[in-house]
């Protein structure tokens, strides 16, 4: 039993990574439709600039701002500079996912030519080999503060999209473009906005990611592929979902490794991926499809 | 603008007498290749030629009948490991590679099946999650993956006096010829018909009497049969397979091939292919920067020629067939 809760809890740790990673992708497909491949290389561009800024004697609080920040700005960059044009031109929404993958690519390229490809690792001031015990259960110190932080986020977030007028001025954006336009809604900013969040969320995942894993270019891709898998779960309109969903698979994936086998862990994911969309393509808390001819 | 009067004019590869002579041209200079080029470049084309194939079956899964993949590396993996495996078994390789082709288009008929349901996004992660899931399958399995020191194929021995390297050219060149007139004939035919009307309007398909759940099993089939082959085919000119030639990137690659070189086009995917190929051969004292150049061609190609290289070419030539008039 106790090894039951100990796997249960260091796989809401993880899920909360998850569910981080999840929330910026459902943000950012509610509100436009777009499914966003390019998440993980801002994520990872987000951490190596932080990583950059610690190597410069920064500290830790400022570069990890600063950090974030950047993130944000280049994800609403991305929004400006590629996908404005794009839709003015008439873009597709395929050809807009293809945009994201596309700019994925350039970061992960940049990222390796500036940052290097050889896998380092990133000094925290959470250590996860200081642990602490509960009853028998043993919690390491990064741990337990990704949980803190992640809870901590998601609820921000909540009272932002929920209590205030930006907030609303999101919603509104993401329940009918055309209908927030004309009730003079600058869904332009509103939706620069969205982006920035979710790369906000996606660089918090990676600045916590990266002391539990090595600091490579790559080493976003599989939290982002496993943050997608969450999001589907969850459903991909539903914030919530994001949240529920990421968790859900974290600990399934925590128990899966400990009592199945180690190997499959990581398969699982995409599996749960697969059987969802088989089964509920919509989601745990998403809507149905509608669709007209 | 080609007036079109008979369907067995509508049938014919080539309409035009002068395009007849290009083709031909073309089709002579590779031909012709070996005499001249050096061995190095007759790789790179071997290489290309190889990897036509997997870009026109996806082209013809993207852009014929819009059914987003990006599971391709998952089909690759399939089918060179099912060569590979049958090569060790001493099967010869016609029948090896017809194999390959077989059992990627039946997993192809298994991933088809979530595309009835499933629209845009969703088929897209679902696919992504079959290529991902099929790639650890390989790596977690060394019965199936064969070992740490990959899996070994046996080449072929060179026939007609040929050099190794310029027989694989021919080979691999002439199975890709077959390929392409293959798909020219698939996209004439009824069953090309069928893919357009499902990528244009699924529903409105239907109602003019496609049946799609039919014809988008197939085209995932067929698309995951040329993507097998290609498979069968690289693990036959490399000797050797590991699952690490079959991560998301290679997916990600053909798709980048198809989408550079143009959708729903045979000529875009001979184009793209070679873009893809080419472009690491020139970046090579670059090799962190591969990726930013398909990047950026990416976004250019899709904000400004949503058609592709191949769109590019086409312009070109109604140009220069209208100048000096516009």
């Amino acid at each position: 039993m106790s090894q039951f809760l100990q796997y249960f809890i260091s796989g809401l740790s993880t899920g909360s990574i998850y569910a981080l990673v999840a929330l910026g992708l459902a943000l950012i497909y509610r509100s436009t439709r777009i499914l966003n491949f390019a998440h993980g290389d801002i994520a990872t561009a987000g951490t190596f600039i932080a990583f950059m800024l610690l190597s410069l004697n920064f500290h830790f609080s400022l570069s990890f701002l600063l950090a974030l920040l950047c993130g944000a700005a280049i994800a609403m960059l991305f929004y400006f500079c590629v996908l404005i044009p794009a839709q003015r031109r008439e873009a597709t929404q395929l050809g807009q996912i293809i945009l994201t993958l596309g700019f994925g690519l350039i970061l992960q390229g940049l990222i390796s030519y500036f940052g290097g490809s050889e896998p380092q690792s990133f000094p925290f001031p959470l250590s996860d080999t200081t642990v602490y015990s509960f009853g028998g259960i043993v919690v390491s110190q990064l741990g337990l503060g990704t949980m803190g932080i992640s809870l901590l986020a998601c609820l921000l977030f909540f009272l932002l999209v929920q209590k205030t007028r930006i907030g609303l001025a999101m919603r509104a954006t993401s329940e009918n473009l055309t209908g927030a336009q004309t009730l003079g809604i600058p869904t332009r900013k509103i939706l620069a906005l969205s982006w920035g969040l979710a790369a906000f969320l996606g660089v918090l995942a990676g600045l916590f990611l990266a002391p539990a894993l090595l600091l490579d270019p790559f080493f976003m891709l599989e939290p982002f592929l496993k943050g997608f898998a969450a999001a589907i779960l969850g459903g991909l309109n539903s914030l919530p979902g994001a949240i529920v969903g990421g968790l859900i698979l974290g600990v399934a994936e925590s128990l899966a490794g400990g009592f199945v086998s180690i190997a499959f862990k990581n398969t699982l994911a995409f599996i749960i991926i697969i059987l969802v969309l088989l089964v509920r393509p919509e989601g745990l808390l998403g809507e149905e499809f509608k669709e007209r001819v | 603008m080609d007036l079109i009067e008979s369907y067995r004019e509508e049938l014919q590869l080539i309409r035009k007498p002068g395009t007849r002579v290009w083709v031909g041209a073309f089709v002579l200079l590779l031909i012709l290749l070996p005499l001249f080029a050096p061995e190095h470049v007759i790789y790179v084309v071997t290489i290309i030629a190889i990897y036509t194939i997997g870009v026109q079956g996806q082209n013809l899964l993207i852009g014929n009948t819009g059914q987003i993949s990006f599971g391709q590396a998952g089909f690759l993996a399939i089918g060179a490991f099912t060569f590979g495996h049958l090569n060790q078994w001493g099967v010869p390789w016609p029948f090896g590679l017809i194999a390959a082709g077989i059992a990627a288009g039946l997993f192809g008929i298994v991933v088809g099946f979530p595309s009835l349901r499933l629209k845009g996004p969703y088929l897209a992660i679902a696919t992504m999650g079959f290529g991902i899931a099929v790639y650890q399958v390989f790596v977690n399995s060394e019965t199936l993956s064969g070992g740490r020191m990959g899996l070994s194929v046996h080449k072929m021995q060179p026939l007609f006096g040929l050099s190794a390297i310029n027989f694989n050219y021919y080979f691999n060149f002439a199975i890709a010829l077959v390929f392409t007139l293959l798909t020219y004939n698939i996209i004439s035919s009824y069953m090309g018909r069928a893919f357009i009307a499902i990528r244009d309007n699924d529903i409105a398909a239907e109602v003019i009497g496609v049946n799609l759940t039919r014809y988008k099993l197939l085209s995932f089939a067929i698309s995951s049969f040329y993507t097998g082959i290609q498979g069968g085919l690289y693990g036959l000119f490399m000797g050797y397979l590991e699952p690490n030639m079959f991560t998301f990137m290679e997916s990600i690659n053909l798709f980048v091939a198809v989408i550079i070189g143009g959708l729903a086009s045979v000529e875009g995917s001979i184009m793209g292919a070679a873009f893809v190929i080419l472009v690491p051969q020139v970046f090579n004292a670059y090799k962190e920067l591969v990726p930013v150049v398909y990047g950026v061609t990416i976004l250019l190609v899709l904000i400004f020629e949503p058609m592709g290289l191949y769109g590019r070419w086409f312009k070109l030539r109604l140009y220069f067939r209208n100048w000096p008039f516009r």
